[in-house]
């Protein structure tokens, strides 16, 4: 098959030119509006002025965006630092279960992965209900009278952790199955013999099962960071980055500029400026998957 | 002692992975009296399909309906087809820039789609394209396509080659060898694949909210279920019922794929 057949490239046709055409030129177009004045006359008429690095300037010098950017670290890192070690806990617990409860729980957490984003946002609205929802009855039960009539969506740091708990609730398991598919690719062998010489389950973890798994974890907490980082249907339906901002990460703040500011020029700045933090984040990590 | 720590916590995650999607069934079949009680019941003490009724009938629901169905199996089918060609392509044939192309692929998989709604909106609007379900599914297809290549290709890595050469020297053209052969061997990975690209596709939210703009009747149900409170208001029994009729598709679907949900992962993820 090597030389000059066409083949190969007649197959890929229909990818390249999709890929071209819907991906890389809107993101040639994204970058070219970030270096022009791009607002609602020039959307209509066209004809947009280039302003070299204005918007960039305009960003960077104000406040708000770094804010924004703080907020966005913080929530990438509360959420994926909670999503690995929860689901770490779930992948070592589920060999560790009788058949039966393994497979309950495989399936709930199946359903819970399945679960689409906006039907998960919407329960959870109704779940952190202020009158009427099941959580503020618990958190009452359970002796916390201050929850009665609580609105957990008045207050930013409420709203915050409410999304970090639906965020995380939809995460973990794929998380935790992925990791969970990787354990049982290690040969049991070598944990009885680790046992043997006298290892302790930390010992275990830390010496036998991470070292194994190494590349799945690197995996798995890149794909959350870029999940977590550009999640933007669930801040958006749930509070739309308020109550005030404190719910506004980079992704929110992109759309929010473009969609009601009408500063698609900003908005595009937002947005490149976001793809380079990621790229930067992760190419390490995109580097060691493409090498393996 | 331990035995029962370790079962207690797997019955406490149990219980709070599954009670999210269990009390909005719930909360849809309750009538609404039990909804509004000061102290909640946890089980169906007096179902009723009020709900439903009440969410069905809601203005365009079939509408809706219909459109994210044909959106998301016309997207997640065009992607098969496509990246079948081009996993083919990447698997098992040696050429001039394959490298350059598993890496653009690699890359494409992290695509910034929310940087892209402004350009692909005016893309929409100059090829006339806008309010239409074509244009969603041109972009539904692009965004499922770059995972669905990377892990069709795992799976066609792990069939050995050596099945297709033996059916062609057995007489086989490379097509018949490949649907005879190949093909059979890959369906769980078809399967598996559709799976993700259909939960996509079904729960697209952004450029459905940019591309449809003034024709309401090409929304899709995850705008109209954005949108509850604008039909239903208050009525949490109608939107848990609505969210019901969202979700159901895809939680039977991962149901009964479960097994091969797993293998797909690490088809996809880990061989790359």
């Amino acid at each position: 098959m090597r030389g000059r057949s066409p083949w190969p490239y007649l197959l890929i046709a229909p990818t390249v030119a999709g890929g071209a055409f819907l991906l890389l030129y809107p993101l040639l177009k994204a970058a070219v509006i970030s270096f022009q004045h791009f607002r609602m006359g020039e959307l209509i008429r066209g004809g947009a002025a280039f302003a070299g690095l204005e918007n960039y300037a305009e960003l960077l010098a104000g406040e708000e965006f770094w804010q924004v950017l703080l907020r966005t670290l913080a929530w990438t890192a509360i959420n994926v630092v909670l999503i690995v070690v929860l689901a770490t806990g779930v992948a070592l617990m589920l060999p560790r279960l009788r058949r039966g409860l393994r497979l309950a729980l495989m399936s709930a957490l199946a359903l819970a992965w399945a679960m689409p984003i906006i039907a998960a946002t919407t329960v959870f609205q109704w779940l952190f209900q202020s009158e009427l929802g099941v959580v503020n009855w618990l958190l009452v039960t359970l002796g916390f009278d201050s929850f009665q009539g609580y609105t957990w969506f008045a207050n930013g740091t409420a709203t915050f952790a409410v999304l970090v708990v639906l965020v995380v609730w939809q995460s973990v398991p794929f998380a935790a199955l992925t990791l969970y598919a990787g354990l049982t690719t290690i040969p049991v062998e070598l944990f009885e013999s680790a046992r043997i010489d006298g290892g302790t389950g930390r010992q275990v973890f830390c010496r036998v099962t991470f070292p194994m798994l190494r590349q799945l974890f690197a995996l798995v907490a890149a794909l959350e960071v870029i999940w977590v980082a550009k999640c933007f249907p669930q801040i958006w339906v749930l509070s739309q980055g308020g109550p005030g901002d404190a719910t506004t990460t980079l992704p929110v703040y992109a759309f929010k500029i473009a969609r009601v500011l009408h500063r698609y020029d900003l908005g595009s700045a937002v947005a490149m400026l976001t793809v380079l933090l990621l790229a930067v984040a992760l190419v390490a990590n995109l580097r060691r998957m493409v090498r393996s | 002692m331990k035995r029962l720590a370790l079962n207690a916590t797997a019955v406490a995650v149990l219980i709070v992975t599954i009670f999210p999607v269990y009390w909005m069934f719930l909360t849809a079949f309750k009538p609404t009296r039990d909804i509004q009680s000061d102290t909640p019941t946890f089980w169906p003490a007096h179902p009723t399909l009020d709900h439903f009724v009440t969410a069905v009938n809601a203005p365009g629901f079939w509408t809706y309906w219909r459109n994210s169905l044909l959106v998301t199996a016309g997207a997640v089918l065009i992607a098969l087809v496509v990246a079948l060609m081009a996993a083919f392509a990447v698997a098992r044939m040696r050429w001039r820039g394959r490298g350059a192309f598993v890496v653009a692929v690699f890359a494409a998989q992290m695509a910034p789609w929310e940087a892209l709604l402004v350009p692909v909106f005016i893309i929409a609007r100059d090829t006339d394209l806008l309010d239409s379900l074509a244009m969603l599914t041109g972009v539904y297809f692009m965004i499922t396509l770059p995972f669905t290549i990377v892990t069709l290709r795992g799976f066609l890595a792990a069939i050995p080659p050596e099945l297709e050469e033996a059916a062609q020297v057995d007489g086989c053209s490379r097509v018949v060898a490949f649907r005879r052969v190949v093909f059979p061997l890959l369906a769980p990975g078809l399967m598996a694949t559709s799976l993700f690209g259909f939960i996509t596709a079904w729960n697209e939210f952004a450029f459905v909210n940019v591309l449809i703009i003034k024709d309401q009747d090409k929304r899709t149900l995850p705008v109209w279920l954005s949108s509850f409170r604008d039909v239903f208001g208050t009525d949490w029994g109608a939107t848990m019922a609505a969210a019901s009729l969202f979700a159901l598709p895809v939680l039977l679907l991962f149901l009964f794929l479960q097994r091969h949900v797993g293998t797909g992962m690490t088809a996809g993820a880990v061989k790359g």
